[in-house]
């Protein structure tokens, strides 16, 4: 059986060969399958081949009436599945005219962001495994089980919650929500020190990360590169600050950067993002109103004829849902727009002239997730 | 209660008496005296090789527990009391499964990789001190005879790299054999030093000159940070598991083995792990030597102790990448091992 890869196989020099890096392999995340252009240990060229797990969620939903998609949207990103739901919900809510009471708002800020952290908190966990070193799974497990406990409590669902409707809430938070919330915010910020500690500033680490894959900022930009990806390349380029959506506005808190775009200060950005949302976290906490989780919101949902493109800021980067209605009870058509895709496109400018080991360096500090790039 | 004194506490007493009063015995039946030394070596072997694989059972279960204990979790603790039996699950498990071969292997080299591999590991248990006269054989050359069999595990690595005809295990084999040949440089540095210092090669006789606590660690503290480096990266574990990178190379040179061969793989790595603890044990922690427990106690200790630090270093740093791993080795141990040989031998003139 013959590879097939964009590169064509007369080209490859006697010292070259192809490494099929993929679809089954520790380190992509799923099932992205990696075509690896090798001279010994030194990457020549690399082909990002995907698809493995198309599942046509853009063509499903035109099937679907529009409070029956939302559960989709979960299924996109495994890890931040509430901050899917938001761009879909609010895109929705535009295009039905319906304002949504404070308390969901700060609602669905709290759980977007539980949410950021526990993605961050994963990607901590499996660039640990990437990069060799066995333990912080374990640790960042810790804290992410407990989010994942506070967000079961909340919508029973532990991994893809469903937990917003079109309009607010079905159900308020429950009682021990706060409690839980305020016990889990007391160790967070201690806990990402420790992280920083074992992996982020450890020496190794910082060896095989520093001055690695570099993201120079206007390449990030041209290619559509968003999220931690991007402000690590020194770009302050956040939705909740630039294209402020719910209540964002409201909070105080600061979007991080890196400095030179290399594979270690993306990964320095998650790990201040988790602090940062940490703050948000309290800061909700503090302000969150009492009263209605639900607007009114018309039983059969029939948007007026019209499109809208809704777009939040997720832990990937920007997540975009495009929606066409005609006038019907289905949508007519649906674009998500992933972050993961667009971050991902980029990885042929980085990799090339680098180790095998700098590839999964690289490819990681990306924060891929697959569904969502196939969607 | 005298000879079982005798027996711990001095073992080689004991077993004189033993040894002469069964070649009288033999002399009595007029049997050439070379056939009953034989017969005593293939007992020793049978000791060796039951003490190995029970250690590495042992030792399995060992790693896994700290292991569990950085990473705030239990470990095996279902099969047997606290999971003691959870290895031998595991062997049986191994024991019974299918044997693959896949189809492009090169069977023969495929096949003797593992046994490669294996058989050094076993080799060189004959010349560690486990105790007073507790050596299969103190050969006056132990020390080389160690570098010398422990360098031949690359070969097998090397051959299940090239003999499996995957690319993963090929760059791991490689990748093996370029990290086993430059560590192991430093470490031969260090062992020189400690031959310096001992005046002899042989194993008992470095175990002799730190007789009375005069311990190599403490003058050789940079010796020993050394050969501990140097060591872990001999045996393959992280931060040095760059054959076997999981998340790189899959499995590195084991990709392709399943079964028992995959067994005696995971099995060399354990006892490796074992043997670069004791020779570290011997060279700078005075092997046997200690006070009230019979010394093979504190062999097993001291032993131990090391094997604690090297899984606390597993379990801690991440991977090196592969330049920086030879980088490492020629740029920075390599030099500082050569400076020690050479302030030592300085010292050892003027003192």
């Amino acid at each position: 059986m013959t590879i097939k890869a964009p590169f064509e196989l007369e080209k490859i020099s006697s010292d070259e060969y192809i490494l099929n890096m993929g679809p089954q392999h520790p380190s992509t995340h799923g099932v992205l399958r990696i075509i690896l252009k090798l001279d010994g240990e030194t990457v020549r060229d690399i082909y990002p081949d995907i698809g493995y797990i198309h599942s046509s969620v853009e063509k499903i939903c035109e099937n679907r009436k529009y409070e029956m998609i939302t559960p989709f949207t979960d299924r996109l990103d495994y890890l931040s599945a509430v901050n899917y739901n938001l761009a879909y919900v609010m895109a929705v809510e535009k295009l039905l005219g319906v304002q949504v009471p404070e308390r969901a708002e700060y609602m669905r800020v709290m759980l977007a962001e539980l949410n950021r952290i526990m993605s961050h908190l994963m990607w901590f966990a499996a660039y640990g495994m990437d990069m060799g070193a066995l333990t912080p799974i374990i640790y960042a497990f810790r804290e992410r089980e407990e989010i994942i406990d506070i967000m079961e409590g909340m919508t029973g669902g532990r991994m893809i919650h469903h937990a917003l409707r079109i309009g607010g809430f079905k159900y308020d938070l429950q009682k021990d929500f706060m409690e839980r919330l305020k016990k889990f915010l007391s160790h967070i910020d201690d806990r990402v020190d420790e992280y920083e500690a074992l992996l982020i500033n450890n020496i190794i680490f910082t060896a095989r990360t520093k001055g690695m894959g570099i993201l120079p900022k206007d390449m990030a930009i041209n290619y559509g590169v968003t999220g931690p990806s991007l402000r690590g390349s020194d770009c302050a380029y956040d939705l909740r600050r630039n294209a402020p959506y719910s209540i964002y506005p409201k909070f105080d808190f600061k979007v991080c950067t890196g400095r030179n775009g290399d594979t270690w200060d993306r990964s320095k950005v998650r790990m201040d993002e988790i602090r940062e949302s940490a703050r948000i976290l309290r800061q909700a906490m503090d302000g969150i109103p009492s009263g209605d989780i639900m607007a009114k919101v018309p039983r059969i949902i029939k948007p007026a004829p019209g499109e809208y493109y809704s777009k939040v800021e997720c832990a990937r980067g920007e997540f975009g849902a495009y929606i066409v209605s005609d006038g019907t009870e289905k949508p007519y058509r649906i674009k998500f727009r992933s972050p993961s895709f667009s971050n991902l496109s980029v990885i042929r400018e980085i990799t090339i002239g680098t180790k095998i080991a700098d590839v999964i360096a690289i490819m990681g500090s990306l924060d891929l997730v697959i569904p969502e790039i196939d969607r | 209660m005298d000879l079982l004194k005798d027996i711990l506490y001095n073992t080689d007493k004991p077993w004189n008496q033993f040894y002469g009063w069964a070649h009288a015995g033999w002399a009595n039946w007029g049997w050439p005296p070379f056939i009953l030394d034989i017969i005593f070596q293939l007992c020793f072997a049978v000791i060796i090789a039951v003490v190995l694989i029970l250690n590495a059972l042992w030792i399995i279960y060992y790693d896994r527990k700290i292991a569990a204990l950085f990473q705030i979790r239990k470990g095996p603790n279902r099969v047997g009391p606290l999971g003691l039996f959870q290895t031998i699950a595991d062997t049986v498990k191994l024991l019974i499964k299918e044997d693959i071969n896949p189809k492009a292997v090169d069977l023969a080299v495929f096949f003797l990789a593992p046994v490669f591999i294996f058989i050094p590991t076993f080799m060189v248990m004959l010349v560690i001190p486990f105790g007073r006269g507790l050596i299969p054989a103190d050969l006056n050359i132990g020390i080389l005879y160690v570098m010398a069999i422990t360098g031949l595990s690359v070969i097998g690595i090397l051959m299940a790299g090239w003999g499996s005809n995957s690319k993963y295990s090929l760059i791991g084999g490689l990748r093996s054999a370029v990290q086993l040949v430059s560590y192991e440089i430093p470490m031969m540095l260090v062992i020189l030093t400690i031959v310096m210092m001992s005046g002899t090669l042989s194993m008992g006789g470095i175990v002799q000159a730190q007789a009375g606590y005069k311990w190599f660690w403490l003058p050789q503290i940079v010796g020993f940070i050394l050969f501990l480096i140097a060591g872990n990266a001999e045996v393959n574990r992280a931060p040095f598991d760059l054959p076997e990178a999981e998340s790189e190379l899959v499995a590195g040179f084991n990709t392709e083995y399943s079964a028992m061969k995959f067994a005696f793989f995971y099995l060399a790595e354990y006892v490796n792990l074992f043997i670069t603890s004791a020779i570290a044990a011997t060279l700078f922690l005075g092997g046997w030597e200690g006070p009230l427990l019979p010394p093979v106690v504190w062999f097993f200790i001291k032993t131990y102790f090391v094997v604690t630090l090297l899984m606390w270093i597993r379990w801690t740093f991440p991977r090196l990448r592969v330049d920086h791993l030879m980088e490492f080795s020629w740029k920075y141990l390599i030099p500082i091992a050569l400076l020690n040989m050479v302030v030592t031998a300085f010292v050892i003139k003027l003192v």
